[in-house]
């Protein structure tokens, strides 16, 4: 009978219309600013990079071995390495990146950058309310903005971080393990 | 009569009253239209934000909520947003027509507006002809459409204009012959004439043409047209998003995008205005202990019920294919119309009583049950049977 499928659409969309004010269940909207969902922790927007301990220059991880840069697909990393050295975690003299910068309107989140450090120094962060009014400067991140703690690694990704960390704390109990025979001499 | 159903007619008399002799005339006028043009587009700020939060609730959304409170001031917003867009022409449009196209729509949107009665005295101009007026201005709305999907030169724009021009025609007849059925009983083209015929009680029943069956169908008929006419979800082919974008006026950005949108809601407003008046008896109240509730109040109460019911079906139905809207057009409109014109004769000639109720009935239901053969898919949807190659 013609007519009786609309009869029949028009009281399924009033039932929506009413239930949407009476089941809070219906109304699966998030409202974004004020609620959040939780953030996964696969979640990866753009590359950090990490620095033990509290002094930005000191602890950063990055040997300024320039790997990323050469490997990096869209080619958005500028590296310039020091002249000087520091020691690293296992105390060995490294380069250091005196510059390090990532122009994230070219990056494509690839995380080819991340694969390929031998250092555990680069990794993706998962921040992502990143907008400016700057579309030039703003976006060409220095190592300054770059540079977070290991903690804030720990705190995002705390699976990968684990394995990380265990790993440089085999390295450095070899290095040390190294070391130890002259001393007892 | 209470002062409170003519307040607005005793002001502008008081003020014509106050002005000089050589200026009446004018100021007669003046208030007359003005507040037309105030009132309506305000009317459709409400709507837009009406509109968008009931669609939003229907689909279990909360439908815009962030501007002023609970999202009211949407519509102010939206202004400011369509303002200070860029207004971007075509370098191969016709920049006169293209022009113009927003701008005749607009008007043609505002001039039905003349001669319908917003309430016990309140209509701008009391035309004998006053149903073939609105019509005769309602057909130029084709015209302006047509001239903003030509001048965009645009594939998209002039294939929405002529999908809207094929089916504004092809609804435009079974929307007169529906309102034909309401003429021949009032016996006059007035609007004014016609509500007054209506604005009569039976009992507790209104004299209202939708409490007869012939003008049950009628309605029903006119307000699936008038859908039409106003290019409004389901029948928004000339503007079908996923087919040809936005139709027509796919060029048009900004302030003149934002017209567009204006004189589409304007028709709708008017044209639901004549359905009110045609029908649903204007500005007469339902039932006779609410005779003390302002006549302008039951117009535009009518009129926001009518609005809801648009944006209820916008929300449930899909949009038709062409073939659809066309087959609905002429193999079930049109006959039922004429069906209606036929079933509103009977009535007028049958005695009193239950049996012209039985008879127009059973005539109107009958031809519904028989038309409506003719527009249901015949092929059953069976389990498809392949055959492969040897």
């Amino acid at each position: 009978m013609l007519g009786v499928g609309i009869v029949k659409g028009l009281a399924e969309t009033a039932r929506n219309f009413f239930g949407s004010f009476v089941d809070k269940e219906r109304l699966v909207t998030v409202q974004f600013p004020e609620e959040r969902l939780p953030v996964s922790e696969s979640a990866r927007n753009f590359p950090f990079l990490i620095y033990d301990g509290d002094d930005k220059e000191q602890g950063l991880r990055c040997v300024a071995c320039q790997i990323c840069e050469k490997e990096c697909p869209p080619r958005c990393i500028t590296i310039e390495k020091s002249k000087d050295k520091k020691p690293d975690f296992v105390g060995k003299q490294q380069f250091y990146p005196a510059v390090f910068d990532i122009d994230v309107s070219v990056c494509m989140s690839c995380q080819i950058c991340v694969e390929v450090c031998p250092f555990d120094a680069i990794r993706m962060d998962n921040a992502f309310e990143l907008s400016t009014t700057d579309r030039f400067a703003a976006l060409l991140w220095s190592k300054d903005k770059l540079s977070l703690p290991n903690e804030h690694y720990l705190a995002i990704h705390p699976t990968e971080a684990a394995e990380v960390e265990a790993r440089r704390a085999e390295e450095k109990a070899q290095a040390e393990a190294k070391k130890q025979p002259p001393v007892a001499k | 009569m209470q002062p409170s159903d003519q307040v607005f007619v005793l002001l502008k008399d008081w003020i014509v009253g106050q002005s000089p002799i050589m200026l009446q005339p004018g100021v007669s006028i003046l208030l007359t239209v003005v507040p037309i043009l105030l009132v309506f587009p305000v009317l459709f700020a409400l709507t837009t934000v009406l509109e968008r939060k009931g669609l939003g609730r229907i689909q279990n959304r909360y439908g815009p909520n962030r501007v002023g409170f609970y999202g009211i001031l949407q519509p102010m917003a939206d202004a400011v947003k369509s303002l200070t867009k860029e207004d971007i022409v075509p370098a191969s449009a016709d920049r006169a027509v293209h022009f113009l196209a927003p701008l005749v729509l607009l008007a043609v949107a505002f001039v039905p507006y003349a001669v319908l009665p917003i309430g016990r005295n309140m209509v701008a101009a009391n035309l004998d002809a006053g149903v073939l007026f609105f019509f005769a201005i309602g057909a130029i709305s084709e015209l302006s459409v047509f001239m903003a999907g030509w001048s965009s030169r645009n594939k998209y724009s002039l294939l929405g204009a002529m999908r809207a021009v094929a089916q504004m025609i092809s609804y435009e007849v079974p929307l007169l012959l529906s309102s034909i059925a309401v003429i021949m009983a009032a016996g006059s083209l007035s609007t004014v004439e016609i509500v007054e015929k209506q604005a009569g009680f039976t009992g507790i029943f209104p004299h209202w043409y939708v409490l007869t069956p012939w003008g049950f169908a009628g309605f029903i008929l006119f307000m699936i047209a008038a859908t039409a006419e106003t290019n409004r979800s389901p029948f928004d082919l000339p503007e079908g998003e996923s087919e040809i974008i936005a139709g027509y006026y796919i060029e048009y950005s900004g302030f003149k995008f934002a017209l567009f949108f204006l004189g589409e809601y304007l028709g709708m407003f008017a044209i639901s205005g004549l359905g009110i008046t045609l029908f649903l008896g204007g500005w007469s109240a339902p039932l006779p202990f609410l005779t003390w509730i302002p006549s302008w109040i039951w117009f535009f109460t009518k009129l926001l019920v009518i609005v809801v019911g648009f944006i209820w079906v916008r929300g449930t139905l899909p949009r038709l294919r062409m073939d659809q809207l066309m087959n609905f057009a002429w193999k079930f409109m049109l006959p039922m119309a004429l069906v209606v014109v036929v079933a509103a004769g009977a009535w007028r000639f049958l005695p009193q009583g239950v049996t012209r109720w039985l008879v127009c009935s059973v005539f109107l239901a009958g031809a519904y049950v028989l038309l409506a053969r003719g527009v249901e898919t015949r092929n059953k949807i069976a389990k498809r049977t392949y055959r492969f190659a040897e």
